[in-house]
């Protein structure tokens, strides 16, 4: 299985990088993706590409696989200019890849995803036998006839990387591997990591968490807009230097600005949860059970979790789009509405952010006035005696595009031609225009540039400066660590305890996200965060 | 009843399910590729007329049932560019291509009309043809039928016991991360489409080749449809699909020997119960999967554009 | 070789205009070659076809008489397509609602003093079983998750089975020497007709101002909004509070009683007594009809008088020049290819790439 009896190791020295890109240029249409971006691998090496959201991190990982041909630029393999036309030329140069959002078949088994990628003649016994080989050398263990629907974020990482372990690859690419991960997964994660490099592979390791970058990382390359903008050992290092480079000064200037300015009065309770319980919708899904809090005006209240522990099933029975089996379960300002459907809670000053932009808060082939009608008609007066008021509709889109600085083409374009960060921006500002007395929303700054994040998140700061009250569903524990004031974590449908940020650490978080009750009981004091 | 009289009866069904399974396993490879068909009422009513003429002007059954086959995949073709190359609506281009199948059909098969000619040959061997109860079922049957059973076998086999076929299954599954391995989506995606075009036009020449076995426009009757219907009531699976065939067929002898029968019920009324027979088994079938997973190919009908 | 689709940034009016007028001109240009080969000169053709029908009045009330049921449907069907619902038993409406029509017609038969009401009846009677058959597959999908394709389907023939046995069977007139029909209705169970001594009833307002009536919903209604959003992202949808099952029934209801109210005007206008087969393909022509119109009122009433222009000029070249009327049909299918090709060049640039297929 290791190639290091094969390959020079890094040491022996081949002076010639074992991957090289060179002038690679990637253009969408009139959209620059990579722009003229260089990169060496060596083997034997972790190499961190640091960049945020759309700094071009994808579509070079995307080129290195085969996936996409670059516009411009060569890829070289040991000094010979090679082409990658696709994914299997890129496996049989020996590039594997370790994709962010699983490339699984869900209804397949994990027998059946394994031999999807493997060549011909290879009897299921053989690729058991393969398997079980590995699974023994690197301490991963798969259940070869699940079905891959069954099984957790992790196991299905795991599949990734047998998968392309098998097929002894001198350049294994990961995408954001531990985004999905609890802390513990993480960590035998970078012990398989830490030994691929030492049997002289390479590594290429795509991430925005700066910390594991300078755990693991001997060398990283830096983009931002497409470009390179710095290399360097993220060992020597700090975190804020690191973020520096990644999102460049201005943003950072911004970025301070933001910072909590919280004011943590206690106003009246305005949204309830009490014993709230749902059966998982569906198989994939999760189910909700037991789960009370109690959020005041003014406070934000954080919600973290790692995806899938019944995030979007809690963020659907809070705002209607699943109903509670009885009224009580969820109170709106005191009034019982757990049977209520979505536009009744938003008569009620309810408002809701979901995840996903595109398809859930907004239609992306509906313009950005329709959008507005989307959520809003039925408290905006936007329509008479059943019809559309246009005009009202542009006017209340232009009020969120003037107050949130959204960036769109055209005088009403459609949602979908909006970058992420704009789109973020409009959904989160439509709502707070509406000025709802309780605000949800789930994952708000998910995949958003520097810029729109900080900005989204100061006006949710200054939404319950005024007085009202903030839930907030979030992976992003910095995020929640900068702007809530208690925070409970959902795990496998629970919530924990709520604790008041101020007591409570990363660590300890980050713990009970993965599932360990770690915290010593007396650093929890009973409804100092109005938990119940 | 005696023994012969069953077996007659039998023969009939098996008969009247042939062209039902033919065209049914082609539109379930389709289906496991991710790709929805509705056109198979269309290719499978030109494979009827071009195969029947084909038949008729060169004297061979043989080349006449690879014509039919091919005017089925012909028709394939456009579908699969227009759904598959240009990613257009899969509801509408299956309805476009079941009229066009019609027509198309009409002005092949108009100078043939009223002609006949002799059904295709059944197998005949010495002692097992004859003998008493299972012979003419086992034994005496035409071409048409043991190759239907033995597009299924081969079906059945190339999905769960080869490569290509579980590359298919992924590929109806979840196109986008099939497409991130660099598998061959649309590619796959086409030649599957091709084959469920030559299943079907195979079916159509079977009708008029063998079942009646004369030329009569829009002699498919609505049996494209039904081996639609049987995909889904087969829950995507061959041997269940065979089974769902002799059910339906049963249904269609039925009909005719009741209304023979004359057991009082309107004609009007038996011929109708295929297709109400249909609904209830899609009934049936959605009730049963309310407790289980979805059995359907999860990327069915959806359209796929490589991002790019 | 492969195809690549490029999304394009935006979908220019003149493209969407454009792609469906190019697609006629090379479906009418294959169609010529057809006809060449059948032995008929093309420009003939194209003249019985296109220009024959337009030149006599009685030809343009036809055209007009065909494209209304055509135009109705298919606006009806515009709401069900726009929201992804795929209610092809069209066909099978439009038989029922003549028929529930027809049934009031005759169940009112010879009806002496006030008999206004009777035609209104009979329209009301025949929307409303068309909306009652389109609710079987729209409940079975709501409730059971029951693929409406199917099922609309099939129960086309039974509809169509249906109105054969009760025309041969309990409506059919005694006094009518056998022959399977009703008796024909009273004068007051009539569209009444436009013009002293032609063809051209009051169906064919009834259909115009339906589709306007349908520009106005689904463009400037909240229930269009809907349509429209449900069909885009379903997810958008249940966040605007837009219930789905809600939807499904209220497009299967519009489509069911816009076809439902095509069938009993085609009973009460042209026919004027209830036969074992109503509707030509009415049903399925306008599937058709919609596509071809993209799927918005105006485009569909263009849409119904260009298949009506081209049915009616079948018919003629298949008296003048013995033009198969198959003809037709594998004309309307493949301009239907050809729009559904074309409107995917408007939303994609489509590129030709080196390389194998993925």
């Amino acid at each position: 299985m290791t190639i290091a009896a094969t390959e020079p190791t890094p040491a022996s020295g081949d002076p010639r990088p074992l991957f090289g890109a060179y002038g690679i240029v990637k253009r969408f249409g009139a959209f620059i993706a990579n722009d003229r971006i260089d990169l060496e691998i060596r083997a034997g090496e972790i190499h961190a590409l640091l960049g945020e959201n759309g700094a071009g991190k994808s579509t070079l990982m995307k080129i290195l696989y085969g996936l996409l041909e670059p516009t411009e630029g060569v890829v070289t393999h040991r000094g010979e200019t090679v082409r990658l036309a696709s994914p299997e030329a890129a496996r049989r140069l020996g590039i594997g890849m370790v994709f962010q959002h699983f490339s699984l078949c869900e209804n397949l088994t994990v027998a059946e995803n394994i031999a999807l990628v493997m060549g011909k003649g290879l009897g299921r016994r053989a690729l058991a036998d393969r398997i079980a080989a590995l699974g023994r050398t690197y301490g991963l263990h798969l259940d070869l006839d699940r079905p891959v629907w069954s099984l957790s974020a992790g196991e299905r990482q795991r599949i990734e990387i047998v998968r392309c372990l098998l097929q002894d690859p001198k350049l294994v690419i990961l995408d954001e591997p531990t985004s999905v991960l609890t802390p513990g997964e993480a960590e035998n994660l970078f012990a398989v990591l830490e030994r691929l490099r030492d049997e002289g592979r390479a590594l290429l390791y795509i991430s925005h968490r700066l910390d594991e970058v300078r755990r693991l990382c001997a060398r990283a390359t830096i983009l931002r807009g497409g470009r390179v903008v710095g290399a360097c050992d993220p060992r020597t290092e700090s975190a804020g230097s690191l973020a520096a480079m990644m999102v460049g000064e201005e943003v950072r200037a911004l970025t301070r600005a933001a910072a909590p300015a919280r004011s943590p009065l206690a106003g009246p309770e305005r949204l309830r949860l009490d014993r709230l319980s749902l059966p998982a919708p569906g198989l994939h899904a999760t189910g909700l059970r037991d789960i009370s809090l109690g959020v005041r005006g003014g406070e934000i209240f954080g919600i973290a979790g790692i995806a899938g522990n019944g995030q979007s099933e809690l963020f659907a029975a809070l705002s209607g789009e699943a109903r509670a089996p009885e009224d009580g379960a969820v109170c709106i300002d005191g009034t019982p509405a757990g049977r209520l459907d979505i536009n009744a809670r938003r008569r009620l000053g309810a408002a809701f952010v979901p995840e996903e932009r595109n398809g859930h808060a907004a239609a992306p082939g509906l313009s950005l006035s329709e959008n507005a009608v989307l959520s809003r008609y039925a408290t905006a007066s936007l329509t008479r005696f059943g019809l559309v008021r246009r005009a009202a509709a542009r006017a209340l889109a232009a009020r969120v595009i003037e107050a949130f600085d959204v960036r769109k083409t055209g005088p009403d374009p459609a949602a979908g031609t909006l970058s992420g960060g704009n789109l973020q921006k409009f959904v989160v500002g439509r709502e707070i225009l509406a000025e709802p007395g309780v605000l949800v929303v789930d994952q708000p700054t998910w995949g958003v540039d520097a810029a729109a994040a900080a900005r989204i998140r100061q006006a949710l700061i200054d939404l319950a400066a005024r007085g009202s009250a903030i839930l907030v569903i979030s992976q992003d524990l910095d995020e929640l660590f900068a702007i809530a004031g208690s925070i409970a974590v959902l795990q496998a449908g629970t919530l924990s305890r709520a604790v008041p940020r101020a007591e409570t650490s990363r660590e300890a978080v980050g713990l009970l996200m993965g599932g360990h009750p770690v915290v010593p009981p007396g650093r929890i004091r009973e409804g100092a965060a109005h938990a119940t | 009843m005696t023994l012969d009289m069953v077996q007659m009866i039998l023969v009939t069904v098996l008969t009247a399910a042939t062209p039902l399974i033919i065209a049914a396993i082609g539109e379930l490879v389709v289906e496991r590729a991710g790709v929805l068909n509705l056109g198979v009422e269309g290719m499978m009513i030109c494979g009827a007329a071009v195969g029947f003429a084909a038949a008729i002007e060169t004297g061979s059954t043989l080349l006449g049932a690879l014509a039919g086959a091919g005017a089925g995949l012909g028709l394939a073709a456009l579908f699969g560019l227009l759904t598959v190359g240009l990613a257009a609506n899969q509801v509408a281009s299956g309805l476009a291509l079941t009229i066009l199948g019609l027509g198309l059909s009409g002005l092949v098969g108009a100078p043939y009309v009223g002609l006949k000619r002799d059904p295709a040959p059944h197998l005949e061997i010495p002692v097992l043809s004859d003998l008493p109860g299972i012979g003419r079922l086992l034994f005496g049957q035409d071409a048409f039928v043991y190759a239907g059973l033995a597009l299924t076998c081969a079906v059945s086999w190339f999905l769960w016991r080869t490569r290509g076929g579980l590359i298919l299954r992924a590929i109806g599954d979840d196109h986008t991360a099939t497409h991130a391995l660099g598998l061959p989506v649309r590619q796959l995606r086409f030649l599957a489409v091709l084959f469920g075009g030559a299943c079907a036009g195979l079916a159509g020449s079977y009708l008029s080749l063998a079942y009646t076995p004369f030329w009569a426009p829009a002699m498919t009757a609505g049996r494209g449809w039904i081996a639609l219907a049987l995909v889904v009531f087969a829950s995507w699976r061959p041997a269940r699909l065979v089974a769902g065939a002799i059910l339906f067929g049963g249904a269609t002898v039925l009909q005719l020997h009741a209304q023979a029968a004359s057991i009082g019920l309107p004609g009007q009324a038996l011929s109708a119960l295929p297709y109400v027979a249909t609904i209830v088994a899609l009934v049936l079938l959605s009730l049963g999967r309310r407790q289980g997973g979805s059995l359907a190919p999860a990327a069915l009908g959806r359209d796929f554009t490589p991002h790019r | 070789m492969r195809l690549d689709l490029v999304p394009r940034a935006g979908r220019s009016p003149l493209a969407a205009i454009l792609a469906p007028a190019l697609s006629f001109l090379a479906a009418v240009l294959l169609g010529g070659v057809a006809v060449a080969l059948l032995g008929v000169s093309p420009t003939a053709a194209f003249a019985a076809y296109f220009i024959a029908p337009l030149s006599e009045l009685w030809s343009l009330q036809e055209i007009a008489l065909k494209a209304a049921p055509l135009a109705l449907i298919a606006t009806g069907l515009a709401f069900c397509y726009r929201a992804n619902l795929w209610n092809i038993g069209a066909e099978g409406q439009f038989v029922v609602g003549g028929l529930a029509g027809g049934c009031v017609a005759l169940a009112t038969q010879g009806s002496a003093g006030f008999i206004l009401w009777i035609l209104p009846a009979m329209l009301v009677g025949g929307t409303l079983a068309g909306i009652a058959y389109a609710m079987i597959p729209a409940v079975l999908k709501v409730r059971l998750g029951v693929s409406e394709i199917l099922t609309s389907l099939m129960l086309v023939y039974v509809a169509e089975l249906l109105l054969d046995y009760m025309a041969r069977g309990p409506l059919r007139d005694p006094a009518g020497y056998n022959f399977p029909q009703s008796v024909p209705f009273d004068a007051a169970a009539r569209l009444p007709y436009l013009m002293e001594g032609e063809t051209l009833h009051a169906g064919v307002l009834v259909a115009f101002a339906s589709v306007v009536l349908a520009t106005i919903v689904l463009g400037r209604t909240l229930f269009g909004f809907e349509v429209r959003v449900v069909g885009a992202s379903p997810r958008a949808a249940r966040f605007a509070g837009f219930s789905e099952a809600r939807l499904t029934l209220a497009a299967f209801a519009v489509s069911g009683g816009a076809a439902g109210l095509a069938g009993i005007a085609e009973v009460a206008g042209k026919i004027g007594q209830l036969q074992p087969t109503i509707s030509p393909g009415y049903g399925f022509t306008a599937i058709i009809v919609a596509f071809l119109g993209r799927l918005s009122p105006p485009g569909i009433l263009v849409a119904a008088l260009v298949i009506a222009l081209t049915t009616i000029g079948g018919e003629g070249a298949q008296i003048d020049l013995r033009l198969p009327l198959d003809l037709t049909r594998a004309f309307q299918g493949l301009l239907l290819a050809f729009v559904l090709g074309a409107d995917v060049l408007t939303r994609f640039k489509v590129r030709l790439v080196p390389g194998g297929a993925r």
